[in-house]
């Protein structure tokens, strides 16, 4: 790993102890974004100047209502998007200026899927997650076979392989969706609300496996999300963010205060403290 | 898991070779004149050992001058279509994306038409007299795929029934235009008739038959080298970025490829309609959805199908002869019906 050249932030809301350079992974370094229709216009949204760091092994859960700039802050961590100032070092390097390929086999990003025009089966889905690892034509080696069936048991799936994916519940295509990027044996894994549609099971499921194999293969996870209980439960750092700004940046616990949920949610809430220390966040019916 | 090996490709495609094969022999054997098998082989034997002149009869100089160049060109005419065919359902993440019936045929036609009239014009070398037709014509299809493509969206998002609405009208209107060019003009309204039907019955200039058959090989090789791309693209084109598809770089190689493979088909056959489309989908019935096999499954197919499709055309009416595309159409269009209803396969 090569380290990252870059200087240190103050954090301001930063609840964990500093990180030294050496071991931060991913380091999103005051990114901001403008979007409009015609450039000569003003912005119809912004994100305003965001930075947070990540080591190997560590959830980090982007959290924020509707149209507050969650996916825009995913897409230029995933090299997507430029963005208009600051920039994302995975690993000392810039994620937008990666090529294609490079780029595909540090960064996997799991997201709602586009239908598929023609019938593929769970494996071959996978595979796809070792393009970037082919050469000329790009015919899958025995090693690619072997990484793609070891993916699926990472995720539970295996059973799933020969089936097709058109023929497979919602939380099973998550799953096999998760397979492939995990074939692309990536530093980064990026996931854009990976719970939608799923119900309360499936969601549980699919966040302890993450967790697991953040520890397991020392991943860096960064997860768009909505589940206020599930981000508090599973993730290690917590971007809050409202219309494109990112009020604080911490552990759960540090994020989530009463009256700051509540101001940025617009909806009553409490907040208490579960038994493992993990906030736990409970809606009240309004008055 | 089975994965895709370099053996079991070459395994499907000399199973379609030896079809086509098959297909040609008999194609050499039917005709308004008949041939006995014996006397095929004997003068096909003989040019092979370039011995020419020891054809035995008219029967031998019928089969070597007449039917197997029109055959040959009906190999690469398919062969064209069929992997156009395949590239647009995939550029388009459109199952039932066709040259002809996106109207680019039409385009590629108009560009040719366009090239034959300014032609005489022009003091031009002879090279370059010679390719201008079929440049014309995939300069026609290019400009036409980029219109219909800006038709079929519908704010940002492609619309299946939007765009083949946009390419069958965009097709009529350009109908329309060679029309009104050929009559003032004043050119032989039969005869382009035929050739906007498709028509393989003219013969080719020795020197188109070397542009055809070698922009057919590079047109179709650049293509082939992005099948595994064209595979992630149709999984939509923000997963194929992160799944590392440098995507622009394969959309403008595949769009300027396949263009130049209508344009090379049309300028030489006319728009002969429903191998692009029907082909591929035989095909990944067959042998599956992979574009590594798909593009030269297509390809094989393609040219079966044209050979097959020309001789009927030839032979059900003997003596006389109907255009090929009316042959393909009748096959074709209601298979196309049946795919549409059953919800773009």
């Amino acid at each position: 790993m090569s380290s990252p050249a870059h200087t240190s932030y103050a954090w301001p809301n930063f609840g964990d102890a500093p990180r030294s350079a050496s071991d931060v992974r991913l380091s999103v370094e005051q990114v901001s974004y403008a979007y409009s229709a015609n450039p000569s216009q003003a912005p119809l949204f912004t994100l305003e100047a965001n930075s947070f760091q990540a080591r190997p092994g560590e959830i980090v859960a982007i959290l924020g209502p509707n149209a507050s700039g969650k996916s825009t802050l995913l897409k230029i961590i995933a090299g997507a998007l430029e963005p208009l100032s600051g920039r994302v070092l995975l690993d000392g390097f810039v994620t937008h200026t990666l090529a294609p390929r490079a780029r595909a086999q540090r960064i996997a990003m799991v997201q709602q899927e586009s239908p598929l025009l023609f019938p593929s089966h769970a494996w071959e889905f996978v595979l796809q997650g070792r393009h970037a690892y082919g050469r000329s034509l790009r015919f899958e080696s025995e090693n690619d076979i072997i990484i793609a069936r070891n993916a699926l048991a990472q995720v539970g799936a295996d059973h799933l392989s020969d089936r097709w994916m058109s023929e497979i519940s919602g939380g099973e295509k998550q799953r096999v969706i998760l397979a492939r990027a995990l074939a692309q044996q990536p530093l980064l894994l990026l996931l854009d609300e990976p719970t939608l549609h799923l119900d309360i099971g499936a969601q549980v499921d699919l966040l302890a496996t993450l967790r697991h194999l953040a520890a397991e293969n020392r991943y860096t996870v960064v997860v768009v999300t909505h589940e206020l209980n599930l981000a508090a439960e599973y993730a290690d750092q917590v971007v809050l963010l409202q219309k494109g700004k990112s009020l604080r940046v911490g552990s759960p616990a540090s994020v989530y205060q009463r009256d700051l949920l509540e101001q940025v949610f617009h909806t009553p809430l409490t907040v208490e403290q579960g038994p493992n220390g993990r906030p736990r966040v409970n809606l009240l019916p309004s008055p | 898991m089975r994965r895709l090996t370099l053996r079991r490709l070459f395994l499907q495609c000399s199973l379609l070779a030896a079809i086509l094969f098959v297909v040609v022999v008999v194609a050499l054997k039917l005709g308004a004149v008949p041939v006995s098998l014996y006397g095929l082989g004997r003068d096909l034997i003989s040019v092979l050992l370039h011995q020419t002149q020891a054809l035995t009869s008219d029967y031998g100089m019928i089969i070597i001058e007449i039917r197997l160049p029109r055959i040959l060109l009906a190999i690469v005419v398919g062969a064209s279509l069929s992997v156009a065919g395949t590239s647009f359902q995939a550029l388009l993440r459109n199952p039932l994306a066709d040259p002809y019936v996106l109207g680019v045929s039409s385009g590629a036609a108009l560009g040719a038409v366009l090239a034959l009239i300014v032609e005489p014009h022009l003091a031009l070398p002879l090279w370059l007299l010679v390719l201008l037709t079929p440049f014309g014509a995939a300069f026609g299809a290019a400009a036409t795929v980029a219109a219909v493509y800006f038709l079929g969206r519908r704010q940002g998002q492609m619309d299946t029934a939007t765009l083949l609405l946009g390419g069958i009208i965009t097709g009529s209107f350009l109908s329309a235009i060679i029309m009104f060019l050929l009559t003032t003009a004043g050119r032989d309204l039969h005869g382009m008739q035929f050739w906007l039907m498709g028509d393989l019955s003219t013969p080719l200039q020795q020197s188109l038959r070397w542009v055809l058959g070698v922009g057919f090989f590079a047109a179709a090789g650049a293509i082939y080298t992005t099948a595994s791309d064209l595979n992630l693209l149709l999984a939509g084109e923000k997963e194929a970025m992160h799944l590392g598809v440098d995507v622009r770089r394969v959309r403008l190689v595949v769009y300027i490829a396949a263009s130049i493979l209508t344009g090379l088909a049309v300028s030489v056959s006319g728009a002969i309609g429903y191998v692009g489309l029907l082909v591929p989908h035989v095909m990944r019935l067959l042998f599956g959805s992979d574009h590594r096999t798909l593009l030269p499954t297509a390809a094989l197919g393609g040219a079966i199908a044209l050979v097959l499709a020309d001789t009927l055309a030839r032979t059900v009416v003997a003596p006389s002869e109907l255009p090929v595309g009316a042959m393909t159409a009748l096959a074709g269009a209601p298979l196309f019906i049946y795919l549409l209803r059953r919800g773009a396969a």
